[in-house]
């Protein structure tokens, strides 16, 4: 069977299986429409660190260790770990993973990182070049406010656009076999940029590249909207939801029924105050584990499209006057 | 009477700000230059003592205001010793102000922790 | 760039400002002025209380901004400020409590990076501007009135 398709994208002959999600968050994603499916919700925003990094560090570790846990494994027995967060040079990562020992590739795809994560962890899986792998990505409200935008006791108004970005971390063990979820195909995302200089609106920076992977996907495939029982980004969250609808209609097709985004799932926008929607690596990463992984591990829905997304600047590209450039990157994943 | 016309004045002063903020997408590290320079100028051609008189604190504890505290430390220096008084007026003038802002905010650093937002 | 890039870049930035949400302008005003205006109260209180005390119209407005500062630092630290930003907007940028809120703030946060590279270089993160434009632009028009005066102007 060919496994190249397309210009983008690998279906697999050997699909690797998810054979265990793990997902831990911070008190608000707690009180979120989800709450309750999240393995843990810490109540201590520094879950027992010093500072906002290490703490991110620890979300990743704990998710790991339970989807290990859950997989009925050893840490010894997982041969690579694909991880990232968004801070400069993923220290959560490298000092969140180190105990675990396992062999690390760092890895930065902004928000679409467990996007990224899960595509590499399948192909090796896939390919025969391991018999366990661990995809993780987190995100930390304090770190990622405090490195991109502004410590957090600064005072300011939030613009409607903006969205909140999520504490938590969520982590994947794959595996030949052995699971109710497999990655049947992926669909790599390129950086994409239309331009928007407007760091409070991401929702916008992104959607053109959530466009392009989801387009492409459909296209390598030969696939329409239909095909699947969900198409889901990963944060673009109410602003990115209508212009992506829209990028993907002006090229002839309708996702608005199969559309919703990881952002939009994750908070309550009456009652949490989190205008556009749920941001960073740990929305897309915890909302996978805790609610749609049930999903097609149950069988209410077969075949699903997981496109989370990212935003690729960084504090000096923006001061310097840069544009935010987007990624997203296409994992398929179905019941089995 | 005047508790009313800085309440007037100084409430005036934020919501056009606020059209700036909203209109624009101006951050608001950029917004406290405008309007410390824009401060200044007004001072330096004569517009905003008689404004601060009549706005009160109004005029004043905005951010405004201390643009002008600073132009009327540079013309006082000025006036008294030539040159020199370019370079040393401005910050005597606002010496107050970033001191204190400087100490009780590091004061502040010994006592609180950061906390996570409401 | 080329012009196709170009022209669909502005024809997608245009449709995103139609679609993107803003707050109620009209909304946001009325807040920021009652915030706004309510601080100003104070700093008219602390300068009244002052000039009746006998003090000198600048030693009562040194004492104004002082107080209102050390008000706002602590606000800051209590994480209340932060609220009262996010109901008055620019009413809690505009008054001087604004830029000791962006003093104070960093120096809280950063104390994990330790005194001197942490709080020492980054205390003046959002609030350094502020003085290095306003102390330039005082300086500039310093200039210029020198220059007026020696030339006869005033």
């Amino acid at each position: 069977m060919e496994q190249i398709i397309g210009k983008q994208s690998v279906e697999f002959e050997n699909p690797a299986h998810i054979i265990a999600g793990a997902s831990i968050v911070g008190k608000k994603e707690g009180e979120g429409p989800l709450g309750s499916l999240f393995d843990l919700v810490g109540d201590d925003y520094l879950f027992g660190e010093k500072t906002w990094e290490l703490a991110e560090g620890a979300l990743q570790r704990e998710a790991a260790q339970i989807a290990i846990g859950k997989a009925k494994l050893e840490s010894w027995q997982i041969r690579y770990v694909f991880s990232g967060d968004l801070l400069e040079q993923i220290i959560a990562t490298s000092f969140g993973l180190e105990n675990l020992q396992i062999p690390l590739f760092g890895i930065y795809g902004a928000c679409s990182t467990v996007g990224e994560g899960l595509s590499l962890a399948s192909m090796i899986v896939s390919g025969g070049f391991a018999r366990y792998v661990l995809a993780i990505a987190s995100s930390h409200f304090g770190s990622a406010e405090k490195q991109f935008r502004f410590p957090l006791g600064y005072a300011n108004q939030r613009p409607l656009s903006t969205t909140y970005t999520v504490t938590g971390s969520g982590a994947f063990v794959l595996a030949k076999e052995g699971g109710k979820c497999k990655i049947a195909g992926i669909t790599s995302g390129k950086v994409v940029d239309f331009g928007v200089e407007d760091s409070m609106n991401m929702g916008a920076c992104m959607a053109p590249a959530a466009g392009d992977t989801i387009y492409q996907n459909f296209i390598d495939f030969n696939r329409s909207p239909q095909d699947y029982d969900k198409i889901i980004t990963g944060d673009l969250g109410y602003v990115g939801q209508e212009i992506l609808i829209k990028l993907l209609k002006d090229k002839g097709f309708d996702i608005s029924q199969q559309h919703t985004d990881c952002g939009i799932e994750i908070y309550d926008r009456e009652t949490q105050d989190t205008h556009s929607g749920g941001s960073g690596c740990g929305c897309a990463a915890t909302t996978l584990s805790a609610y749609i992984l049930p999903k097609i591990e149950s069988g209410e829905w077969k075949k699903v499209l997981f496109v989370p997304t990212g935003a690729l600047m960084s504090k000096i590209s923006f001061n310097e006057g840069e544009s935010v450039p987007g990624i997203a990157h296409g994992v398929v994943l179905e019941h089995c | 009477m005047d508790y009313i016309i800085s309440f007037l004045v100084g409430g005036a002063i934020c919501a056009l700000i606020q059209i700036l903020m909203e209109k624009t997408k101006l951050m608001p590290g950029r917004i406290m230059v405008i309007l410390v320079c824009t401060g200044a100028i007004l001072g330096a051609i004569g517009v905003f003592e008689p404004f601060a008189e009549f706005g009160k604190a109004g005029a004043t504890v905005p951010l405004l205001g201390f643009g002008n505290l600073l132009w009327k430390g540079v013309k006082a220096a000025v006036d008294e010793a030539g040159f020199i008084g370019i370079f040393q007026g401005g910050f005597k003038a606002s010496a107050v102000g970033i001191s204190s802002a400087l100490v009780f905010g590091y004061l502040s650093s010994l006592i609180f922790k950061p906390k996570m937002k409401k | 760039m080329d012009d196709l890039k170009k022209k669909r870049n502005k024809d997608y930035n245009d449709y995103v400002k139609q679609v993107t949400p803003t707050h109620s302008l009209p909304l946001n005003m009325c807040k920021a002025f009652l915030v706004g205006g309510i601080i100003c109260i104070i700093g008219q209180a602390i300068t009244n209380f002052c000039l009746n005390a006998d003090m000198e119209k600048d030693v009562a407005g040194g004492w104004t901004s002082l107080i209102l500062i050390l008000c706002s630092v602590l606000l800051t630290g209590l994480n209340i400020y932060p609220s009262i930003a996010k109901f008055g907007g620019a009413g809690a940028l505009v008054p001087i409590t604004g830029f000791a809120n962006s003093v104070a703030a960093p120096a809280i946060e950063y104390q994990k990076e330790g005194q001197v590279f942490g709080i020492g270089c980054k205390i003046f993160t959002i609030a350094g501007p502020v003085i290095l434009y306003g102390i330039f632009s005082s300086w500039v028009l310093g200039l210029i009135y020198y220059i007026l005066t020696k030339v006869g102007v005033f």
